[in-house]
C-alpha cells in the first residue's frame, strides 16, 4: 500500500468553491474519514464536515468520493487507486452549507407529510399485539435505515431535476413501505403516495439501491411494490368497472 | 455585540438520543411548548449504536422474571452503590417503557407465540432484553424520532450550547450557537432538561462519537448541579481493536449472548479462570453448561464470558499484558465455532448479529462466521453524571433535570448491558413529565442580557488568537493521551497525580487555544469548546478516582485492589466551590427500604 495520498477536496460554500489538494500520510487499515481528520487536524482546521459514529451506523459522512456517492466512514483506502488524487466533494442533491457538508434538512421536513405509524387495535386484553418473526422479519431490511441521504443524492429526479416539492425520493419512499409494509399498521397512504409523494416519478433506474451501504433493495422490495399498490387501486381496469358497477 | 437569535418554551431539552427524544414527547404530551437543542442531526446520537438490547422484564421467555429480581441484579451489578429509588423505578416502569415503544411503532424480534422475545445478557439472571437483531438502538431512536416529530417539539439541529442560564438560583434556559452560520442563540425556558449522553471521548479508545465530550456535565456543573459517581467509567470488554482506524467501535456483547467465547493465543477459554465469590453460584462450570445457557435451556448457569463488564475487560485486559494477546493486542471472541454444535451456523449468526457481521466485513476484511474476532476494551459508558432526586430526575439546581447517561443514580460502580436503552426511556419520561409540571408550577423567568454577551466574546475569542494559537485538535488528542493512559482501566495514585499536573498544562493550553477562518461550521471552533467541557469533565473523573481508595465495580485501583466496606457506604459528590476550585467529597448513601433491602437479600 502507498504511504502517502492525495486527497483533492472540494472547498467552498453556497457563493462557490474550488478544489484543493492535500498530501497525507497514509497507513493500512485506514478509511477516507480517518485521512480527512488527519488533513482537518494536521492542515485544515476550519474544513467542515459531519461524522459521528465512523462505523456505518449513523449515516452522517455522506459525501462523495471521485464521483461515487458513499459513507466516509466505511470506504478502505485500500480499495481505492492512491496514485490519482481522490476526489471529495459534497453531495449534489441538497445545497452546500461549506466544504463536505450539506443542508439535508429537506429531508427532514419531507418525513413529516408521511402520515405515521398508527396501529390495529392491541391483541390482548394487556394491551400487547402478537406477531410473527416473519412478519417482523419482512420489514426489517427497510427499517435499518441510517438515513445517510444517499439514495436521494443519486436520485436523478431530485439531483438533476429538482423536485424537492413534489417527489419525496428512495429514502421517504422506503419509509413509507416500513409503515404501509409494517404487521400493526392500519393506516392509508396510498392516495398521498400517487398525489402528494408523486410515486410515479420514479422510473426504477435502480441508481439508489446500487448506493445503499445498507444494501437494501430500494427500487425492487419498496418502490415497485408501492407502484403495484398504487396502480393496484388507480389504474387496475377489472377494479374500475366493479367500482362503476 | 454580538446578536442573539432568540426562542422561548416552557421546557428546553439538551440532547436528542433516547433520553432527550423521550423527555421531549412527554413534555409535549403533558403540554408544555417543548424545544429540542442537538448536536448533530436528529437520529444520529449514540443511541444507534446500542445494539444489544433494551433490559424489562417482561417475563416473555422466563416467567420467572419480575421487577424485583431486575431490580436485585441492577443494585448487584451496580455494587450497591446505587440509587436505590431510580433501580426500584426503572425495574418497575421498563415493561412499560417497552410497550410504549411498540405502540409508536417499534418492531421487536418475536418468541413462538408472537411476543416480543428476549435474550440473555452479562449480569441478568433471566433472559431480558427485548431485541432486534443486533441494531435496537437505531430502531429505539428512530421509532421516537419519528413519533417525535409529529408532537410539535421544534427541534435546533447540529448547536453547541455554551451556558446554562439562570434566573436567581433558578435555571432560565441556555445559550449557543448554531453550527451551520455560527449565529448566536438564546432558548429561554422555565425548566430544562440535559440529555447529552457520555463522556467517551475523554479517552483515547472508545465506542463514542465526536459528540461525547461530557457538554452536559460540564455546563450543569459550572451552573452549581452537583455531579456524583464520576469515578466509574465502563470499559466495554470487547471493542475492535484492528484495523487501527476503527479501534474501540464497539462488538456488542450480544456476540457472547450467542454462544461467542474469549480465547487467548493459546486458544485456551480464560474467562473459566477467574471468576469472583458474588457471581460463582450463578456462573457455568463447564464449556457445555454455558452453551446450553445461551441456547435459552433454563437449568442451564450462564458462561463466564457474560459476567460483569468490569470484570470481563479487566481479564482481557490481563491476558493482554501476560503476552498472551492477539497479534493486534487483543484477545480472541470467536462465534464461529458454534458450527460444531449446529447446523447452517452461517445463516444463524448472520441472522442474529447482522450488524457485527457487516461491520467486520467491511471494516476488517473478516468474516466472523468462519473465523474469530480480535477485540480488546473500549471506553464505553459514564455511570456517573448529574446527581437527580430518584423519581423527579431534578438535579441540586432548581428546574435542572437529567435523564440517560448523562444523569448519575441507576447503575451505581457499574451499568449491566440493557439497562442504558431502559434507563433513556424510563428517566426521559420521567425527566420529561416532571420537567413540565415544574414549568408549569413556576412563572416565567427573565435571562441577563450581560452575561449572555460575556459568553458569546469568550466562545469568540479563539478567532482573535486566530492559527497562530494552540491547535485545539492537538490538545484533544493529548488529554485522550493522558486518560488512556494515566485514568483508564488500572488506576493508581501516583499516575493519577501526574494525570491532574497534565489536565493543569492543557487547560492553560486551551485557554491560548486559536482557530483559523469564520464562524461557518468551523469543527476547529467547535473543537474549542468540546475540550473546555473534556478538562472539566477529565479532571472530575480523576479527582473522584483518586478519592475513592478502593476497587469496586468499573473503577480498579492497583494500590488498593480490594473492595472495602467502609467505602461502600458513600458515593462521591463533586461540585464547584465558591471560589471556582472543584471540590469532591464522600457523601453517605441513603438507607435502603426494608422492603427493598428484603428483595436484595432474597436473590443473593
Amino acid at each position: 500500500m502507498a504511504t502517502s495520498a492525495t486527497f483533492r477536496i472540494w472547498r467552498g460554500d453556497p457563493a462557490g468553491g474550488a478544489f484543493q489538494d492535500y498530501a497525507t500520510p497514509v497507513e493500512e487499515g485506514m478509511v477516507v474519514l480517518d485521512a480527512v481528520h488527519r488533513i482537518q487536524a494536521e492542515q485544515a482546521p476550519d474544513l467542515a464536515l459531519r461524522w459521528n459514529c465512523k462505523a456505518g451506523k449513523c449515516g452522517s459522512c455522506s459525501a462523495e468520493i471521485n464521483g461515487m456517492p458513499k459513507l466516509m466512514c466505511m470506504t478502505r483506502l485500500s480499495a481505492i487507486n492512491l496514485n490519482e488524487p481522490v476526489i471529495l466533494e459534497p453531495m449534489h442533491a441538497f445545497p452546500v452549507i461549506r466544504d463536505l457538508v450539506t443542508n439535508v434538512s429537506w429531508n427532514f421536513r419531507a418525513k413529516k407529510t408521511i402520515k405515521q405509524f398508527k396501529p390495529r387495535p392491541p391483541d390482548a386484553a394487556d394491551g400487547t399485539w402478537r406477531v410473527q418473526q416473519a412478519d417482523v422479519e419482512r420489514v426489517q431490511e427497510f427499517r435499518k435505515c441510517i438515513e445517510c441521504f444517499l439514495c436521494q443524492d443519486v436520485c436523478h429526479v431530485l439531483r438533476e431535476h429538482h423536485k424537492h416539492d413534489e417527489f419525496i425520493g428512495p429514502r421517504l419512499l422506503v419509509y413509507a413501505a416500513a409503515l404501509e409494509m409494517h404487521p400493526l399498521d392500519i393506516e392509508d397512504r396510498v392516495s398521498d403516495l400517487r398525489h402528494i409523494h408523486n410515486i410515479g416519478y420514479c422510473n426504477i433506474t435502480t441508481c439508489c439501491r446500487q448506493v445503499c451501504p445498507e444494501s437494501i433493495t430500494i427500487t425492487e422490495n419498496a418502490i415497485i411494490p408501492l407502484k403495484e399498490r398504487v396502480v393496484d387501486r388507480y389504474f387496475d381496469p377489472l377494479k374500475r368497472l366493479f367500482r362503476i358497477l | 455585540m454580538p446578536e442573539f437569535q432568540r426562542f422561548s418554551y416552557d421546557v428546553l431539552v439538551i440532547g436528542a438520543g433516547g433520553a432527550g427524544l423521550r423527555a421531549a414527547i412527554e413534555a409535549g404530551a403533558s403540554g408544555a411548548k417543548v424545544g429540542v437543542v442537538c448536536k448533530s442531526l436528529l437520529g444520529k446520537a449514540h443511541t444507534v449504536m446500542a445494539e444489544g438490547g433494551i433490559a424489562a422484564a417482561l417475563a416473555n421467555v422466563d416467567d420467572r422474571d419480575n421487577w424485583r429480581v431486575h431490580f436485585a441484579d441492577t443494585m448487584r451489578g451496580g455494587q450497591y452503590l446505587n440509587n436505590w429509588r431510580m433501580a426500584e423505578l426503572h425495574a418497575k416502569e421498563a415493561p412499560e417503557c417497552v410497550r410504549e415503544l411498540e405502540a409508536w411503532g417499534a418492531l421487536f424480534d418475536r418468541t413462538t407465540d408472537g411476543k416480543i422475545l428476549q435474550r440473555n445478557f452479562g449480569g441478568h439472571r433471566y433472559p431480558r432484553l427485548a431485541h432486534v437483531g443486533d441494531r435496537t438502538g437505531l430502531e429505539m431512536i428512530r421509532t421516537l424520532q419519528d413519533h417525535g416529530i409529529h408532537t410539535g417539539m421544534e427541534v435546533h439541529m447540529e448547536c453547541t450550547v455554551l451556558s446554562l442560564l439562570l434566573d436567581g438560583n433558578r435555571i432560565a434556559g441556555a445559550c449557543g450557537y448554531d453550527r451551520e452560520k455560527g449565529r448566536f442563540q438564546l432558548w429561554q425556558a422555565k425548566s430544562v432538561v440535559m440529555a447529552t449522553g457520555g463522556i467517551g471521548r475523554a479517552f483515547k479508545v472508545t465506542s463514542n462519537s465526536w459528540e461525547y465530550t461530557g457538554d452536559g456535565l460540564a455546563l450543569a456543573y459550572r451552573a452549581g448541579a452537583e455531579l456524583q459517581d464520576m469515578e466509574f467509567v465502563q470499559f466495554h470488554p470487547t471493542g475492535m481493536v484492528w484495523p487501527i482506524s476503527v479501534r474501540g467501535i464497539l462488538v456488542t456483547e450480544g456476540v457472547r449472548g450467542e454462544g461467542g467465547v474469549l480465547r487467548n493465543s493459546e486458544g485456551r477459554r480464560f474467562m473459566f479462570d477467574d471468576i469472583p465469590d458474588l457471581y460463582k453460584e450463578q456462573t457455568a462450570d463447564s464449556d457445555e453448561e454455558g452453551w446450553r445457557y445461551t441456547q435459552g435451556d433454563k437449568n442451564a448457569r450462564r458462561p463466564p464470558e457474560l459476567l460483569t463488564r468490569d470484570h470481563v475487560a479487566r481479564c482481557i485486559n490481563r491476558e493482554v499484558k501476560a503476552g498472551r494477546g492477539s497479534p493486534h493486542g487483543g484477545v480472541f471472541l470467536d462465534i464461529s465455532w458454534i458450527k460444531e454444535r449446529m447446523p447452517k451456523s452461517a445463516e444463524h449468526i448472520k441472522r442474529k448479529l447482522p450488524s457485527m457481521y457487516h461491520q467486520f466485513k467491511q471494516l476488517a476484511d473478516l468474516d466472523i462466521t468462519k473465523e474469530p474476532m480480535e477485540v480488546g476494551p473500549t471506553t464505553h459508558y459514564m455511570m456517573g453524571g448529574i446527581r437527580v432526586d430518584g423519581d423527579s430526575q431534578m438535579s441540586t439546581v432548581p428546574g435542572l433535570f437529567a435523564a440517560g447517561e448523562v444523569a448519575a443514580g441507576l447503575h451505581g460502580a457499574n451499568r449491566l448491558g440493557g439497562n442504558s436503552l431502559s434507563d433513556l426511556v424510563v428517566f426521559g419520561r420521567r425527566a420529561g413529565r416532571f420537567a413540565a409540571a415544574f414549568a408549569n408550577a413556576n412563572g416565567p423567568v427573565t435571562v441577563n442580557e450581560a452575561e449572555i454577551q460575556a459568553r458569546a466574546e469568550a466562545a469568540l475569542a479563539p478567532f482573535d488568537r486566530g492559527p497562530s494559537g494552540e491547535n485545539p485538535y492537538q490538545i484533544q488528542y493529548d488529554l485522550q493521551e493522558t486518560m488512556q493512559d494515566l485514568v483508564g482501566i488500572v488506576r493508581i495514585e501516583s499516575e493519577m497525580q501526574q494525570a491532574l499536573d497534565a489536565i493543569g498544562q492543557l487547560r492553560a493550553r486551551s485557554e491560548r487555544a486559536g482557530v483559523a477562518g469564520n464562524r461557518e461550521y468551523n469543527n476547529g471552533w467547535h473543537t474549542t469548546i468540546d475540550v473546555g467541557n473534556m478538562m472539566m469533565v477529565s479532571e472530575a473523573i480523576t479527582r473522584a478516582a483518586l478519592l475513592r481508595k478502593e476497587s469496586r465495580g468499573a473503577q480498579f485501583r492497583e494500590d488498593f485492589p480490594g473492595k472495602d466496606s467502609e467505602w461502600g457506604k458513600y458515593n462521591i459528590v463533586i461540585r464547584r466551590g465558591a471560589d471556582g476550585e472543584m471540590q469532591v467529597e464522600k457523601r453517605a448513601l441513603t438507607a435502603m427500604p426494608d422492603e427493598l433491602k428484603a428483595v436484595v437479600e432474597e436473590m443473593k
